[in-house]
């Protein structure tokens, strides 16, 4: 990576989507990274290695697989660290019991899944987007989770601190899905002054320990939490805990710590449903899309627009908890909604519940470990 | 013996935690006391112990003592324990777990943590059995043994840990029983000091799933037979060898200096930060 | 920084051999495109392992606008190291595109339109070190961009590589740049000619 020195400390960067993941990692704070290498998300870890033991405190550390990559990373967590790690389909299986554990003791991290094609070892080097569904439910048991996407290099980098941000502000693993495209392109991307950027960090306890309630509810749902080692002396388990974080089998408590886990993200939607429209105004024909199939559909609704066709884009950057509030609004002033992704149509299963019979809904699916094209696109727009 | 148990009151929790979840005779309790005995004879604060534990019987120690605790999944304590002690090395980071726990669903876990000498403590609770579940056979259950999924007997090896440990490069390897309570706090303690990686195996009786369906009438025959067929590992004329007569070899049986990762870690963070200044 | 020209996506294709150091070519190209001279610039690469050994690519799109779609699909440039990646590659080029092969490997070329130099040879001989051969396609690239100002792209060539290789490489880079100049003539008139040649093309080279 090049880097260019330009005035309030930006940095120009020509870089991969996995260097610019690792780039809003460091921006968003994060000083701890355990992972294990597999293909193609590799680069964040190599990037991490190489940095973290710079920065004063930063830890870095390969671990024997993935799960004990989750672990190292929540325990971390649980330290105080802002952790992270990043994985690949195989990988992300792996990992899918710890996404559970880290929901359900509140554990703040980012787990990146950089998206190839599967099932099983699959394609390693080809792209997918098949692991979209598998994001939203791997793990058992009912949970929220917050999942986001990416669809290029600067994004890569700006969804990275805004997932750091979503973990610590709603005290949850955050999931950013990438995929082999938008992982392994190079492009030039702006390193933000860290001055520029906000950097949300979780709330700590200030009553004295013995008040300390650690899994109580809060009026955001959120409760605050206290580092291990700063004098409070918690007990986390993955158990289902009251609010002492003891583990209950009392209905009344545990319905009430599930209800919490849902609450403290449901009534943020408004915060973490992010979507953004290219020439929605007056769009008959809607594509959703996600990823570096956005890319392409973008120019594909610039050529339709060209050829006089009234196409629009919405480019989901949320995943999950599901932008219904967007998607809901086009499928109301659209004839055609076109939803195009490297799978078997996991997403626009989400768009037809929340399109309702409204529009039509046209899907493009592609599972052969190629990038959906412009032209593909633009046939199903017109 | 009023001054004891009055120590150990002050190192629990009292709110909501008890009974606890141990059966009557089993060894789980002696190991806790022993623990708590040898951080309170360290001077350990409280708030510098985390205790991390899996899955089993053993996992739910971490909820009665009032250290920093965390409960964590089946196998994988010392994962997380990895992630504390990186995260903050001056914690005493201690991982309790059981044999099916460590050994059989965590092993690639435990010898990944030897070899790269984590400065944490491995308490193995070896029990012979998965107690939780209803007692079925463990990767340290005996040969021939009976256990809920071996009506007929076990066909399978048992692990030594001790020997798994030490070849994987763990820098302390003890072996106790929860009958030699007062070894037992030596033991502990040493391994809680120890720099790198330490591993203190525990055999600890379970009268309930395992002695019921092998043979033992009760925890007492149970205790008696570790008594028996034990032997101290300092009192063998060649202490790297198994004794003839089977009994089990309990002691010290590594005890060598290294650093553990976390120190060799900022040890090199040091270093770099220090040429680019 | 000069403005940049405006450009509506350029594509071009680096390909060939694995061990060619086609994708670290991608990259220096692009990071000089896209920071020497702030065009945007999506570089991508073929990855597997085909990669080692066998035939390597990586593909570059310049545009003095955002560029939506990262990929390539209708060549303006084709640069082929090897005959397998100009037999594959080449019916994707533009009729108005230009081909560029290496002829010390590409000895019978699809078509007669296109330029070449013996750049195995010339990095082996000339420069002594068959690794340059990248670099020194850089500098010949370089003069048939008409975007590329040959000063920046070396400057960009220089600050992106470790100091143990910078010399050889700008060596390389130099020779390459300078054979392109004195053997394909001025930029400006290569393309006017392709341009040209793909109006009265009767071939449909349509993908």
């Amino acid at each position: 990576m090049a880097v260019q020195r330009k005035k309030r400390k930006r940095r120009e960067l020509f870089a991969l989507g996995n260097e610019a993941v690792a780039e809003g990692a460091l921006l968003a704070g994060c000083s701890f990274y355990a992972g294990y290498p597999i293909t193609p998300s590799t680069e964040i870890m190599e990037v991490m290695a190489n940095r973290l033991p710079l920065i004063e405190d930063g830890v870095f550390i390969q671990m024997e697989d993935e799960i004990a990559s989750m672990g190292a990373a929540i325990g971390a967590s649980l330290a105080g660290r802002k952790a992270m790690t990043a994985t690949s389909g195989p990988g992300f299986a792996l990992m899918q019991e710890h996404i559970g554990y880290a929901c359900m003791v509140e554990a703040p991290l980012v787990v990146v899944n950089v998206m190839r094609g599967g099932p099983s070892t699959g394609l390693p080097t080809s792209p997918a987007q098949a692991d979209v569904q598998m994001a939203r439910w791997g793990t058992h048991g009912d949970h929220p989770i917050i999942v986001l996407s990416a669809s290029n290099v600067q994004e890569c980098l700006e969804m990275t601190v805004t997932a750091f941000n979503f973990a610590e502000k709603y005290r949850t693993p955050v999931i950013l899905l990438l995929d082999e495209v938008t992982a392994h392109t190079r492009e030039k991307i702006t390193v933000p002054d860290p001055d520029e950027v906000e950097i949300l960090s979780r709330v700590e306890p200030t009553v004295p320990p013995e008040w300390f309630k650690p899994y109580a509810d809060t009026a955001r749902g959120v409760p605050a939490m206290a580092p291990i080692g700063s004098g409070y002396r918690t007990h986390v388990t993955g158990l289902t805990h009251d609010v002492m974080g003891y583990p209950t089998q009392r209905p009344d408590e545990v319905k009430d710590a599930m209800l919490r886990l849902f609450r403290k993200i449901d009534q943020y939607y408004g915060d973490i449903q992010m979507a953004d429209e290219y020439m929605m105004d007056d769009a008959e024909v809607a594509v959703v899309a996600y990823g570096s199939v956005a890319r392409s559909a973008h120019l594909a609704v610039e050529q339709a627009r060209e050829r006089g066709a009234k196409a629009g884009l919405l480019t989901l950057k949320t995943l999950f908890p599901f932008p219904r509030p967007a998607v809901e609004k086009l499928t109301h002033r659209c004839h055609t909604v076109v939803v195009p992704e490297m799978n078997m149509g996991q997403m626009s299963r989400e768009v037809k519940r929340v399109n309702n019979g409204r529009t039509k809904v046209r899907t493009i699916n592609r599972v052969d470990g190629q990038i959906i094209t412009p032209s593909e696109i633009l046939k199903a727009i017109l | 013996m009023a001054d004891v148990t009055q120590l150990i009151h002050d190192y629990l929790r009292h709110n909501k935690k008890f009974p606890h979840v141990f059966c009557a005779g089993c060894g789980h309790g002696i190991v806790l006391g022993s623990l708590i005995r040898s951080v309170h004879a360290l001077g350990l604060p409280k708030d510098d112990v985390v205790l991390v534990a899996g899955i089993g019987c053993s996992g739910r120690m971490a909820v009665y003592v009032d250290f920093n605790t965390v409960h964590t999944t089946h196998g994988r304590a010392l994962t997380f324990a990895t992630g504390i002690k990186m995260a903050n090395p001056k914690l005493k980071v201690i991982c309790v777990m059981g044999d099916g726990d460590a050994m059989s669903i965590g092993g690639n876990h435990l010898i990944h943590a030897a070899r790269r000498n984590i400065g944490v403590t491995a308490l193995i609770l070896n029990n012979q059995i998965y107690g939780m579940t209803g007692g079925q056979c463990s990767s340290a259950t005996p040969q021939g043994d009976i256990s809920m999924t071996t009506p007929f007997g076990s066909l399978e090896k048992a692990f030594d840990i001790v020997e798994m440990c030490k070849a994987a490069g763990a820098s302390y390897v003890a072996r106790g029983t929860s009958f030699h309570a007062i070894q037992l706090d030596r033991l502990i303690s040493s391994a809680i000091m120890h720099p790198g990686f330490s591993v203190v195996e525990v055999f600890s009786p379970c009268p309930t799933q395992y002695g019921r369906k092998n043979k033992f009438r009760n925890a007492v025959d149970m205790y008696k037979w570790l008594k028996a067929n034990t032997v101290k590992v300092e009192t063998l004329k060649e202490p790297d060898q198994k004794p003839a007569d089977g009994r089990i070899p309990i002691g010290v049986f590594r005890d060598v200096e290294e650093p553990g990762l976390e120190e060799r870690y900022f040890e090199l963070q040091r270093k770099l930060m220090g040429q680019n200044r | 920084m000069k403005a940049p020209q405006p450009i509506d996506r350029f594509e071009i294709r680096l390909s060939g051999l694995g061990g060619q150091g086609l994708i670290t070519l991608g990259r220096l190209l692009g990071s000089a495109l896209a920071l020497g001279h702030g065009y945007y610039v999506t570089q991508t690469q073929s990855y597997g392992p085909e990669a080692r050994g066998g035939s390597s690519r990586a593909d570059v799109v310049v545009s003095s606008r955002p560029i939506s779609y990262p990929k390539t699909e209708n060549l303006d440039l084709l640069v082929a190291l090897s005959p397998e990646a100009c037999n594959s590659y080449y019916r994707l080029l533009k009729r108005t595109g230009i081909l560029l092969v290496d002829t010390t490997l590409v000895k019978h070329a699809p078509t007669n339109v296109y330029l070449g130099l013996p750049f195995t040879q010339m990095a082996k001989e000339q420069i002594g070190n068959p690794m340059t051969i990248n670099t020194m396609v850089m500098g010949a690239v370089t003069h048939l961009l008409p975007f590329a100002d040959p000063k920046v792209m070396r400057k960009s060539l220089e600050a992106n590589l470790p100091a143990k290789i910078r010399e050889v490489n700008a060596k390389a880079f130099a020779l390459g740049l300078k054979q392109a100049q004195r053997n394909f003539g001025d930029a400006g008139g290569i393309w006017a000619a392709a341009e040209e040649n793909g109006a009265h093309s009767e071939d449909d080279i349509i993908v």
